[in-house]
């Protein structure tokens, strides 16, 4: 095959990608349009009616915002006791040995499990905890929902915050060995102040995780439409809301609905490149 | 001197305690792991029959005759397998020749601004929640098309590998040794041969272990096939009429109370499969890297 015929398809490849990404934000914007024109674009995120009678249709954004970023925020912070010791363990106190290994094949088998598993055993099994508990009365809530997506993204935010705890130079960590220092004393004065910021980055991409999330959240949340009132009430994410009610939408309905795809597809792409840039940095430093 | 001593047993007590936390709370992660493995394990056995396998779902109607008379629920998730297979099937063929293209191509021009614009945007497709592919493969496939199909599915699945497949070949063509490639141009092959002849194959490991994780992934997806896959209760071949998906089964069968037993054999079915990809990509990685 000749040189340039390659370079050529190549090329063309590689064009795709933005022709995909750049269709993908074309069809969003064309198909929400319809929605964002009729209720105006502040106003559709700020309102949190959402009420599909005929002749009175009123579509509000808010409801399910809030809802993503509650779940979303629960999550990472029921993540973090997990997901640092998880890290610890592999990129510092057992680096290298057997017993790491074993942690981090059964933290890369929970990032492979499907999430409508997930959602299955949050239902079946938590589910009932919950109720029984006597946190919320039907077992679904915020609550509920965001428990299973901590689970979810330890794997995530653990894998890659080991990688720079992994990369905190040996020197610097056997200095404060040599003055006496304890490794408690080490990770917390050496290790998590270099490591810093990665690890920060490695909780940013979970979130990028968390807010997509679909199927699990919307076994578990509940399914209401208003403003949850509190993380024990039921509500829906902008995710669930479109897993929920996009099959049997149409006119206006199905605008709004990929008008909230589009908010989602915005804020996540945004958080992400955050992520990846904040990585790049501290990959280089 | 004593408070000195004592300074320093805190600080041994704090060192000890906090190792101790450290290793407690990494070894509860894994219990997530084990307890969904277990459930779906013991609810799940008793329904795995050949039958389950070669037949499709039953109706409504037939589950509650069977479970109204205290018989195993008939049926199974053929339909499912098959659907499953046929979208994968379509969408990896067509995602790995244009992944391992524009994979190599940012590889070999990392420098270049284009390509430094190609890795940003996969690096954003990579993270788009995959329900927005499910929208979009429905406004792009199913409306021009009138009507749900094993086409959209696949389509949606494609876009979901595509990034994976992107990212595991640029990597490993990244840190094949310089060399390899300059030995292969020495001998007076052209860029491309070079490429096609030495660089792939030397590359296969990295890349094959990428292709086996991105149909891993993408098994399991639910949320973008309900938009464009849809579902179907019977066995079907044709890729231009809805079909049915194993993880789309299993979202019927939680929604609808007389199949709610089907859960578990479905739930198993998956769950074996994506996790013996999951560990043979892991043990093919290990392999090529040593």
């Amino acid at each position: 095959m000749s040189d340039k015929l390659f370079r050529i398809f190549l090329f063309i490849a590689a064009c795709l990608i933005p022709i995909i990404c750049g269709g993908i934000i074309y069809a969003l914007v064309t198909d929400a349009y319809e929605s964002f024109e009729h209720f105006g674009f502040l106003n559709f995120i700020f309102s949190s009616e959402w009420d599909y009678t005929e002749g009175n249709e009123q579509y509000g954004a808010l409801p399910f915002i809030v809802g993503t970023m509650m779940t979303t925020f629960l999550a990472l912070l029921f993540c973090i006791p997990f997901s640092l010791p998880v890290a610890l363990f592999v990129g510092e106190y057992f680096k290298g040995t057997p017993v790491a290994a074993i942690l981090s094949t059964v933290t890369d088998l929970l990032a492979g499990i499907p999430s409508i598993i997930y959602g299955l055993w949050g239902f079946f099994t938590l589910r009932p905890i919950i109720m029984a508990l006597d946190i919320s009365p039907e077992g679904s809530s915020i609550l509920t929902a965001s428990m299973v997506l901590s689970i979810m993204i330890i794997p995530y935010a653990a894998s890659l915050s080991a990688e720079f705890i992994k990369m905190v130079p040996a020197d610097l960590k056997e200095g404060a060995y040599s003055l006496g220092a304890t490794r408690f004393e080490v990770i917390r004065k050496i290790v998590f102040p270099v490591a810093g910021s990665g690890i920060f980055s490695s909780y940013i991409l979970a979130i990028g995780r968390a807010l997509g999330e679909t199927m699990t959240v919307t076994m578990l949340i509940g399914n209401t439409n208003q403003i949850p009132d509190g993380i024990t009430a039921t509500g829906n994410s902008m995710a669930s809301i479109i897993a929920n009610q996009f099959g049997e939408a149409d006119g206006l309905k199905l605008s709004s609905l990929i008008a909230i795809g589009l908010i989602l597809f915005l804020i996540t792409a945004v958080i992400n490149m955050i992520g990846k840039i904040m990585i790049k940095r501290a990959r280089i430093s | 001197m004593i408070m000195n001593d004592m300074k320093i047993l805190q600080r041994l007590y704090t060192d000890k305690i906090f190792k101790i936390a450290v290793c407690l709370f990494a070894a509860l992660t894994a219990i997530p792991l084990f307890a969904i493995l277990g459930e779906v394990l013991i609810k799940g056995y008793s329904q795995l029959s050949w039958s389950f396998f070669t037949e499709p779902t039953p109706t409504a109607y037939k589950a509650m005759q069977a479970v109204a008379a205290g018989e195993p629920i008939p049926g199974g998730i053929a339909n499912g397998i098959i659907g499953s297979v046929i979208m994968l099937g379509m969408a990896t063929v067509v995602a790995v020749p244009i992944g391992i293209l524009c994979g190599v191509y940012l590889a070999e021009n990392s420098k270049k601004r284009f390509a430094i614009i190609v890795s940003y945007i996969t690096d954003l497709l990579q993270g788009t929640p995959s329900v927005i592919i499910g929208i979009i493969t429905y406004v792009w496939v199913v409306v021009p098309m009138k009507g749900y199909s094993a086409i959209a599915g696949s389509v949606a699945l494609f876009i979901m590998m595509l990034p994976l497949i992107i990212r595991s070949t640029e990597e490993t063509v990244k840190i094949l040794p310089a060399s390899l490639k300059e030995a292969g141009l020495a001998l007076g092959g052209n860029n491309a041969r070079v490429t096609l002849k030495v660089i792939l194959p030397s590359a296969f490991g990295g890349i094959f272990t990428g292709i086996l994780l991105a149909v891993s992934r993408v098994i399991g997806e639910t949320a973008p096939l309900m938009f464009t896959a849809l579902g179907c209760s019977f066995i079907r071949w044709d890729i231009d009429k809805p079909i049915s998906a194993v993880p789309l089964l299993i979202w019927e069968f939680f929604n609808d109370p007389n199949l709610q037993e089907l859960i578990w054999g479905a739930s198993l079915f998956l769950l074996i499969f994506v996790l013996s990809l999951n560990l043979t990509a892991k043990y093919f990685a290990k392999k090529w890297n040593s």
